[in-house]
């Protein structure tokens, strides 16, 4: 029990350290306005790729419609707090959205979840473009002009207490029987379907898990950046999700958070660059794929539990 | 009491008829033998049974609870979940993942905690993580292979995968295991060590097992009946003894010319 | 009534440039097992290949076509060699997640070069109509069926007729088999990127003339509705591909004519879904399960 205790304390602190460095930089002016966009964006990718990676890394289930989902929560929330404007809109947005994209994606999953890898590639992307056309024509949704001058609630402390919650709870996920169930999918079906495991389900779960974290993510963005278009939720901002989740190591959470926190930053020094960026990125990905497709950290994990024993490890032995 | 009973069983492939017609019934707590050539069709005969292909047509009926429930129809997950287990002739360990991982999740169906509990870290959680690691740890170490519980599948020699392969299977506490040649790529002390440890656990764990085996000293020793299989169709059915003698067999092994 | 045989002509002519594209798809997923994402920026470089060369050589449509599918099948080939052969033995997603990436490289590749911009093909011809009483038919219009008649037919007797075809379809059922066999199977993968790039080349210069414009963005829709009718047809299957083709395009143009010409794109990629829901195999498709 007081090694769960420790893994806890270690949890704890490690949040409560990232929070007050990153208050203290904003505090002693490190951190300027222009600064905490991208802290913002930071913030918000981890939330996209720990998601993704559930699906793609853990399920091993290739989802090319991420931005949709973060399509419906950016409107969800954007609609409900232009007429709530304040924290009880926000959370009801994010709710909204959470509840709207869990049905979307239980409806779509159950025709293409069944299907192999590269068919469900395509028709999640096919879904994230129906997504997209259905906002571009909706009303409510205020068609290609979008949705301008959503009440700016999201802070950079609640998003940074909502990536905390969704690290905990995809964590949680995977280090527990459903999570070893969902990755015995990915190992290999046949084995996992003869031990009766039913694949259907824990693929869905997954799915599910990720397209509403996706969602959260996009509450977040609608409510910081106050405008929201159709475009912002295109196949390349999907595409850009993969590549942090590719970069970090599929099947990787820790691999997740750290290439949303540096391709964060290189957006933000390449941001003048624009389609030469993106080569850089397509070079990138292509490179990673070839010469180390594992990505940077493969399929570890940086454990609590485990970070406190290396510590304790490395004194003993010294 | 037959706990497994099989009727009219046919698969047939475009125009290929891959199992044609079987008929058969194993009691609780027997120890069957499947052989035949290569391409009789034994391993697709499992693979019928445990519902990773459709019958053509047949009935296979499972007695293991109150009645006999029908597993024509149901996903191969349900039927695993019924009390079917097995083992794949080519090995399909998750490779990538530890030796615990690998019983762990043979035992997922017995974990009733739940997805959402699961993730908000009740404490029925951790007690029953506690158990099924402990569950495990015993498990494996009936194969030797307790000191292994850390080590990843993929780097655990031959026979010894094959070993965890059966644990994994057990994990689910089955009362049908299928084993689909256990001892292929053993060496003959390792055979012998598999045939011994295949008759310990059939009493141990109160199992009914049917084995495919190329293996004929194996299936000769453990096998209280065979049946043959060749074309897809049951060639013989008996004792060891029977079978050894049985003429038919004789010439579908050996190629005699009538 | 005659509107709508208008309509079907139409939808025709578009429908044979997707199929066009799609052989490409089908031909090297049934070899190789891989969705070759940037099939639909080979098609765009296809269009800015005829593009240049009726721009800057000043030649008919015949040389530009023919130019520009060199220039693909040259490309397709490079692409293969480069990016996807070091990967046959990797996983499946791996091969798809590099494909996306070639896919995007090429696009903002030619973003920084050439410009986002849109830019009007040189018309090579006039543009005639012929009135046909119900129905009038371009003069584009039949130059877009003459030529795709005349490339499937090639292609189908390059797969049926000669010994790579036969290569190219005992590669596809068993590579392993095939390479003992004597077969070189790298040989045949090049050799059926080249034939599938070359199509969409032409598919390019066809789409060029038709709609008039072209940009380096132009692959991207072009090229998933391609796969989609691939899929609609039975991916891997050939004759499959040219009927999903020209089953997208007569949808497509239906939905312009008689809907919503804002859901065009969304039409197609529910019938995606509606085919992968009711049959995944396709219109033309076997249904296989993996050997156990």
């Amino acid at each position: 029990m007081s090694k769960r205790m420790k893994s806890i304390l270690v949890w704890v602190v490690i949040a409560l350290i990232g929070f007050a460095i990153i208050q203290v930089a904003i505090l002693t002016g490190w951190i300027t306005r222009y600064y905490e966009m991208t802290l913002m964006l930071i913030l918000i990718n981890i939330m996209l790729a720990v998601g993704l990676n559930l699906i793609v890394g853990i399920s091993g289930q290739l989802s090319l419609g991420h931005a949709g989902f973060m399509a419906l929560g950016a409107y969800t929330t954007g609609i409900i707090t232009r007429m709530m404007p304040n924290l009880g809109g926000f959370a009801l947005g994010i709710l909204g959205g959470v509840f709207l994209s869990g049905i979307v994606a239980y409806v779509v999953g159950i025709p293409t979840l069944r299907l192999k890898g590269d068919y469900l590639a395509i028709a999640t992307l096919g879904v994230g473009e129906i997504i997209r056309i259905a906002i571009l024509n909706l009303d409510i949704t205020n068609g290609a002009r979008g949705l301008s001058g959503i009440p700016k609630l999201a802070t950079w402390y609640y998003a940074y207490i909502v990536v905390v919650l969704i690290i905990l709870v995809a964590a949680n996920y995977v280090n527990s029987s459903p999570g070893r169930a969902t990755i015995s999918i990915r190992e290999d079906e046949i084995a996992a379907e003869s031990l009766g495991i039913n694949i259907q389900k824990y693929k869905m779960i997954a799915f599910l898990i990720g397209t509403m974290t996706a969602s959260v993510a996009g509450s977040f963005h609608a409510t910081y950046y106050q405008l929201i278009v159709p475009s912002q939720f295109d196949f390349v901002r999907s595409i850009d999700i993969l590549i942090m989740v590719v970069l970090g190591g599929m099947g990787s959470l820790t691999g997740s958070i750290f290439a949303a926190v540096f391709l964060g930053l290189l957006n933000h020094f390449l941001a003048d660059y624009g389609s030469l960026r993106v080569i850089l990125y397509a070079i990138a990905l292509i490179l990673v794929m070839l010469f180390k497709p594992s990505g940077l950290f493969g399929r570890r994990e940086i454990k609590a539990s485990k970070l406190f024993n290396w510590k304790k490890k490395g004194v003993s032995q010294s | 009491m037959s706990i497994l009973s099989v009727e009219k069983l046919t698969k047939q492939f475009g125009g290929l008829t891959a199992v044609s017609d079987i008929n058969l019934s194993i009691q609780k707590n027997e120890l069957v033998g499947l052989i035949g050539p290569n391409g009789a069709g034994k391993t697709t005969f499992f693979n019928l049974l445990t519902g990773v292909y459709k019958p053509t047509k047949g009935k296979i009926s499972l007695n293991v609870g109150k009645e006999p429930i029908s597993l024509i129809d149901k996903r191969t997950d349900q039927i695993a979940s019924l009390g079917i287990a097995r083992t794949f002739q080519n090995i399909r360990l998750f490779k990538q993942l530890t030796v615990m991982d690998n019983v762990l999740i043979g035992m997922h169906q017995k974990n009733n905690v739940g997805t959402i509990r699961s993730i908000l870290r009740v404490p029925s959680f951790f007690k029953m993580e506690d158990k099924l690691k402990k569950e495990a740890l015993e498990l494996l170490a009936i194969f030797n292979l307790e000191d292994s519980a850390d080590v990843l599948a993929e780097n655990l020699s031959y026979g010894q995968q094959r070993r965890l392969e059966i644990v994994r299977a057990l994990a689910t506490e089955p009362s049908l295991l299928f084993l689909d040649e256990p001892a292929a790529g053993m060496n003959p002390q390792e055979s012998v060590e598999l045939t011994k440890l295949i008759r310990k656990i059939q009493q141990e764990f109160d199992l009914t097992v049917i084995l495919i085996e190329h293996d004929m000293s194996v299936v000769m020793n453990v096998c209280e009946r065979i049946y043959v299989l060749e074309y897809g169709r049951l060639l013989a059915e008996g004792t060891p003894e029977a079978i050894r003698s049985n003429p038919d067999v004789l010439r579908a092994y050996l190629g005699e010319e009538e | 009534m005659s509107s709508f045989m208008q309509q079907v002509i139409n939808g025709l002519s578009l429908g044979s440039i997707y199929a066009l594209i799609a052989l490409g798809y089908t031909m090297v997923y049934g070899i190789i097992k891989l969705i070759n994402f940037a099939h639909g920026e080979i098609f765009m470089i296809g269009a800015f290949v005829g593009y240049a060369t009726i721009q800057f050589l000043n030649v008919g449509l015949i040389p530009a076509l023919l130019v520009a599918m060199t220039a693909s099948a040259l490309l397709g080939v490079i692409i293969e060699r480069v990016a996807y052969r070091p990967l046959r033995k990797s996983s499946r997603i791996t091969a798809l997640i590099t494909a996306i990436g070639v896919s995007y490289l090429i696009q903002n590749g030619m973003i920084q070069w050439v410009g986002p911009n849109v830019r009007s093909f040189p018309q090579v011809l006039t543009n005639t109509r012929y009135d046909l009483g119900f129905f009038s038919i371009s003069r584009i219009q039949l130059i877009i069926f003459g030529t795709s008649i005349i490339l499937m037919i090639a292609l189908q007797l390059i797969v049926h007729q000669t010994k790579m075809g036969k290569a190219m379809r005992a590669v596809s059922m068993d590579p392993e088999a095939a390479q003992l066999m004597g077969i070189n199977v790298n040989h045949v993968i090049s050799f059926t990127f080249m034939l599938g790039s070359a199509l969409a080349g032409a598919g390019g210069v066809l789409v060029g003339l038709f709609y008039n414009t072209i940009n380096p963005t132009m692959g991207f829709l072009p090229g998933l509705k391609a796969f989609i009718a691939a899929v609609l047809g039975g991916i891997g299957i050939i004759p499959g591909a040219m009927l999903g083709g020209i089953l997208i395009g007569l949808t497509e143009t239906m939905v312009v004519a008689y809907g919503n010409s804002l859901l065009r794109d969304a039409v197609v990629f529910v019938i995606l879904i509606l085919i992968l829901l009711v049959r995944p195999s396709g219109i033309l498709g076997k249904t296989t399960k993996e050997k156990v």
